[in-house]
């Protein structure tokens, strides 16, 4: 068992740096110019606030309106760690998410009693007040104008490298919560996490102590959006409190939802997707506002699983069959068929089936 | 009198408030769903308000029919939103239901804000001649009067229907209990659709209202009062009518305090701080009731 847990590790870990090493050179090489390169760059902090929107809303059943709120705290937290104290970089960002993971833990213990949308007018409600304390406390946030010169990544002074730089910085950090995150999935808390949303009433008498593992998972969550901030922060190098207003909060919804709520790997897809439908729509204006919300409603009415539903898909067990030479021709397209029969029936299961009904 | 003053203008913006959290409470109360869009019926109303105000000029009469117009266009708005989104989920989770209506009210802010003779930018309203009566020390403005006595006037309607009429009779059933008032004969479509209705001609009376109170019109002008709104619903305990009254009037005071004694930068703060203690403290709001878990 052991043994198969490192060969998992090492295999997942060498497609990880294969996926890079291919980035980069295509960065390198030209064919992925500055512009893609830095929507890449984006793509990565959107999938970091995305996973911890799908931990709580897609794992553990909770919807919170309220994910934007805990960027700010990690991006101002970090941004003034790093102005006022001189904190290095990469430390600014984590301390950053532990101070939004103590600000979860703190807005949690009131607002986790609450169920269904209550939690959700709440969170969406702590969202509001940590924008408009933001705005108020200027000695500290520099009010409504936000703080400026925020420190970079480090710039090599060559356009092409300091994308590879950034890249580099964000592509480490989203792996590294992935692997935090799918492995919490598999161990004992993380079952004890779904088995939440999957039934309060059935976990709470199985022995899962409902209200821990909430507050468990929502301070992860908080952690994970915190450190997503800080990287946001650095990367733009200036923050003001419009920036994580709750349309933005919306954003991460939409993301979750097209990529699946309860896949990790269907969140990986949306968030590339998403920062590209963004970009390509800028074409349309404001309408890309009116299209965000059309694919909310249409995806709930008719698509409620999303892209991916519940499924994942594991870099490891592809390595795995390659390696044993299962991988032919004919199985990959058999493969793709039923993924896409999958998509397109719509027969994947809906997450909220179980804890949405009457009641709260 | 700093502090009769801000209890006047308190009453005054409260009853907006009031009434915009009907709307949220009825509409909860018969298929327990936070219609988030219902803020953005408010902004559609003062809009439908706006345009018959501009073009007819403000008189009291013009007012009336501005008020009248605006109700009756968003009830079908409302109705309409009701047909076309929620009811396809109304046996699915909730949650679901939930960000289907995000998204209404993401189409319609952004969706006014594209639309030509919207548009982006804010407008300014007609208003009333600021005419002021003076009650012991305080002052009080015309328009207060107007706003607070046109939703006295609104809310004894909606009790009036809800409480003696058959189809408020029905209403009451239905948010009861669904499958025993189907028993009973009642069309249950039919009475969403009707409390849709009148819930969002609450929202756009209160839109116009509103914006002759605040006079600057905007596409995102109904996320703030709408979510305020929300909370009044919430305090006064959601789904029970009396209850988003007073509520309402709770709120409104709160904030016109905050404004006048802290400052006015925290007075949206303020909203949400009073949603959390009150969930904190009693769950189920003022007037609501507690319902306990069934296994």
């Amino acid at each position: 068992m052991r043994k198969n847990i490192l060969t998992n590790f090492v295999y997942n870990l060498s497609i990880a740096v294969l996926i890079f090493v291919i980035l980069a050179l295509l960065i390198f090489s030209g064919i992925i110019d500055e512009y893609n390169g830095n929507l890449l760059v984006l793509s990565g902090i959107y999938l970091i606030v995305a996973l911890s929107l799908n931990l709580i809303t897609g794992f553990t059943g909770q919807l919170s309106l309220g994910q934007a709120g805990f960027m700010s705290i990690g991006a101002y937290s970090s941004a003034i760690l790093m102005l006022n104290f001189k904190f290095p970089l990469i430390l600014a960002v984590i301390f950053g998410g532990l101070i939004t993971g103590f600000v979860g833990l703190i807005i949690g213990f009131p607002t986790l009693r609450l169920k269904g949308d209550y939690l959700a007018i709440t969170t969406l409600g702590f969202g509001e007040i940590i924008r408009v304390a933001m705005i108020n406390l200027s000695k500290l946030t520099g009010g409504a104008a936000g703080l400026k010169n925020i420190p970079k990544f480090p710039s090599s002074g060559d356009y092409i490298l300091d994308v590879i730089i950034n890249l580099t910085y964000i592509y480490v950090f989203a792996i590294i919560i992935l692997a935090i995150v799918s492995n919490l999935l598999k161990s004992s808390p993380g079952r004890a996490i779904i088995s939440v949303r999957e039934d309060e009433i059935a976990s709470s008498s199985m022995g899962v102590d409902i209200f821990y593992y909430k507050m468990f998972s929502f301070v992860l969550s908080a952690i994970i959006a915190g450190i997503g901030g800080g990287l946001y922060a650095s990367y733009m190098g200036y923050i003001n409190p419009d920036l994580f207003g709750f349309l933005n909060s919306v954003n991460y919804l939409v993301i979750v939802v097209l990529g699946g709520l309860g896949s990790l790997t269907g969140t990986v897809f949306s968030s590339v997707i998403f920062v590209y439908l963004q970009e390509w729509l800028r074409i349309f204006g404001d309408f890309r506002l009116v299209i965000f919300g059309l694919i909310l409603i249409i995806s709930m009415l008719f698509w409620p699983s999303g892209l991916m539903g519940t499924s994942e898909y594991s870099p490891s067990g592809f390595v795995k069959k390659l390696i044993k030479g299962q991988f032919t021709i004919e199985s990959i397209l058999s493969k793709a068929k039923q993924l896409l029969k999958k998509i397109i029936s719509n027969k994947s299961r809906n997450i909220f089936k179980h804890n949405g009904g009457e009641g709260r | 009198m700093v502090f009769l003053q801000q209890i006047f203008n308190g009453l005054a913006l409260g009853s907006v408030y009031a009434l915009i959290a009907l709307g949220y409470t009825m509409v909860y109360g018969i298929v327990r769903l936070i219609n988030f869009a219902h803020g953005d019926i408010l902004m559609l109303g003062a809009y439908t308000g706006f345009f018959i105000l501009k073009s007819f000029g403000l008189s009291p009469l013009s007012l009336v029919i501005a008020i009248a117009v605006s109700m009756m266009i968003c009830s079908f708005i409302g109705m309409g939103i009701e047909k076309t989104c929620y009811k396809p989920l109304r046996n699915s989770p909730r949650i679901n239901a939930l960000i289907t209506a995000i998204g209404v009210s993401i189409v319609i802010e952004n969706g006014a804000k594209v639309i030509p003779f919207i548009g982006p930018n804010p407008r300014v309203y007609p208003v009333l001649k600021p005419v002021n009566y003076t009650i012991s020390g305080a002052s009080v403005s015309q328009t207060q009067i107007i706003v607070f006595g046109v939703s006295i006037f609104l809310m004894i309607v909606l009790n009036y229907i809800v409480n003696f009429t058959k189809t408020g009779k029905a209403m009451r059933a239905v948010s009861l209990d669904k499958d025993a008032a189907l028993l009973m004969g009642i069309d249950i479509n039919k009475i969403i659709s009707f409390t849709f209705a009148i819930g969002a001609a609450l929202g756009a009376a209160a839109g116009v209202l509103y914006s002759l109170s605040y006079p600057s019109i905007n596409p995102y002008m109904g996320i703030m009062p709408g979510l305020k709104a929300f909370v009044a619903a919430v305090l006064g305990g959601i789904g029970s009518i009396p209850g988003a009254m007073l509520g309402g009037f709770i709120m409104g005071i709160a904030e016109t305090i905050t404004r006048g004694y802290i400052s006015s930068l925290w007075a949206d703060a303020v909203a949400f701080a009073i949603l959390i203690g009150m969930l904190l403290v009693k769950p189920a709001g003022i007037m609501g009731k507690n319902v306990r878990e069934k296994v």
